[in-house]
């Protein structure tokens, strides 16, 4: 049993000038067998490990990560958390995330930061304001709170934002959706590993896999850079790497691997305390509790695992910004990055069994799978401990390339992917 | 970011161009005959491979031809254009 974090343990341990703090996840090397491995040590691969542990009573899990836990696309998002998707599937998929997000720092016992500042999409054109009206609608009819702004209220509730008719893409109107927000994703990653830990599954850090073991129609293990590893059961959950994991197994995936691009400014004082992302010219802020703005970028269209993007993308997405807050533009940038993003045709992701018994993919995230987090671990640890889908994720199938039924969230979301 | 020998025009910024995704899947000659997989397996399943990558490229902002190069995608390194119909380099 792990000490609980509160405000006596952090009096206690300020006694001792915090040197004496207990580890919060062991660093065991692995075992020969366990019943459930899963690859890739993020935010989904750690909560899927956490859920299957607390909710489905499994013991003996390994989760095996090739870096450090959370370095991944845990680490490189911008942090952003809501459920405003538009199709019934989505709806139900998001929001049962977020409303994991609204306990999850209780649960855990760790400081998420979970702030629920609200998001604000913009329109700036007709199209637009069809689309996000139709979605508001859409969201409402799925009990997630949604409302429509014109130009006054998005001025209100955001006073910085440029709102003169006379810039090239003006601001008609936006949607609110008041309880989505923000968590800290590091925290995310560190919580779940804590959680996971309590309950004994071990987090295998610096192990790269290298193959998988399998016979005609179901997985024996797999072959890592710590040897050999027996199990019966594989939950992927890999991001941009998905498809090499596939690879190895003999699968194909309906995946395309992209560099996506965030970066921060300079520390200043509140500026902005919500988060206002905007479709059309591909730009969104928010700023960090550091203070810190976090600007996401758009992804570049080609192929690339090298987890560097293109300038050009980050000058639209500047030029963008600087002309919605002209206040930002002496603003400097402090750090840039690229992370790798698996895309499905369909901007949808995937939560599936796949036609190898034992194997399953938690994959398909593409620009947007931070705030899926909770979720998508609970779904996909239910997906797992049943061998079949949890009715919300029955759709996430992999299947539906094969038979058509797609979720099309491409210009249905509220950003573009 | 980097820089793209087209084989038409010469070495210009890759943002000129636009990518069109893995090279040499070939259109099913007899679409009426596919099952639902194999229509799949032609539409939406890619290698999308970490390492050396055929690919489809058009320069969007100059000729607007289409050609292949070999690209190395762990580190976007090119290691041969050659224009379409001709033959993909072995090595």
């Amino acid at each position: 049993m792990k000490n609980k974090y509160s405000i006596f343990s952090l009096i206690k341990n300020a006694l001792s000038y915090h040197e004496n703090w207990e580890k919060a996840w062991k660093d065991p090397e692995p075992k020969k067998e366990y019943d459930i491995v899963i690859v890739g040590g993020g935010g989904h691969g750690l909560a899927t490990a956490y859920y299957l542990a607390k909710k489905h009573n499994m013991k003996n899990i390994a989760v095996v990560e090739k870096g450090w836990i959370g370095g991944g696309n845990t680490g490189r998002n911008t942090t952003i958390i809501r459920s405003n998707y538009l199709w019934d599937a989505s709806a139900g998929l998001y929001d049962h995330a977020l409303k994991i997000w609204e306990g999850l720092s209780q649960e855990l016992n760790y400081n998420i930061m979970f702030s629920q500042r609200g998001v604000m999409n913009l329109a700036h054109n007709l199209q637009d304001v069809r689309d996000l009206k139709r979605r508001t609608h859409a969201n409402r009819l799925n009990g997630i709170d949604a409302v429509y702004l014109n130009t006054e209220e998005v001025k209100r509730f955001c006073p910085i934002i440029n709102t003169s008719s006379n810039i090239r893409y003006p601001v008609l109107g936006g949607t609110l959706q008041k309880r989505a927000g923000t968590a800290r994703h590091d925290a995310v990653a560190w919580g779940y590993a804590r959680g996971a830990d309590e309950m004994g599954v071990d987090i295998i850090q610096n192990c790269e896999v290298k193959g998988i073991k399998r016979n005609a129609d179901s997985v024996e293990g797999i072959e890592t850079t710590k040897g050999f590893i027996k199990t019966n059961k594989i939950g992927v959950a890999a991001a941009g790497h998905s498809s090499v994991i596939a690879n190895m197994a003999g699968l194909k995936l309906p995946l395309e691997s992209k560099p996506l691009q965030a970066l921060v400014s300079e520390p200043v004082k509140p500026i902005i305390d919500t988060v206002v992302m905007s479709n059309a010219v591909h730009a969104y802020v928010s700023q960090s509790d550091k203070g810190e703005l976090v600007i996401g970028a758009g992804t570049d269209d080609y192929v690339s695992y090298s987890q560097k993007g293109s300038h050009d993308i980050i000058e639209g997405t500047l030029s963008a910004i600087l002309e919605l807050y002209p206040i930002f533009s002496r603003m400097r940038m402090l750090r840039q990055w690229g992370g790798i993003v698996d895309i499905c045709p369909d901007a949808s992701p995937i939560i599936s069994k796949t036609s190898i018994k034992g194997l399953y993919f938690n994959c398909g995230w593409g620009t947007g799978g931070f705030k899926a987090t909770p979720g998508s671990g609970d779904l996909f640890a239910h997906t797992i401990a049943n061998d079949e889908p949890h009715k919300l994720n029955a759709a996430f199938n992999i299947n539906r390339f094969i038979s058509g039924d797609l979720v099309d969230e491409h210009g249905a979301a509220a950003v573009a992917h | 970011m980097f820089i793209i020998n087209c084989p038409f025009c010469g070495e210009r910024e890759q943002s000129e161009f636009k990518a069109g995704g893995e090279a040499h899947i070939v259109r099913p000659k007899q679409p009426t005959e596919l099952s639902d997989d194999q229509w799949a397996d032609y539409l939406f399943m890619r290698k999308n491979i970490k390492g050396i990558q055929f690919e489809r490229w058009v320069h969007a902002h100059g000729c607007r031809k289409w050609f292949n190069i070999v690209r190395d995608t762990s580190n976007d390194e090119i290691k041969a254009v050659y224009k379409m119909g001709e033959k993909p380099p072995t090595e």
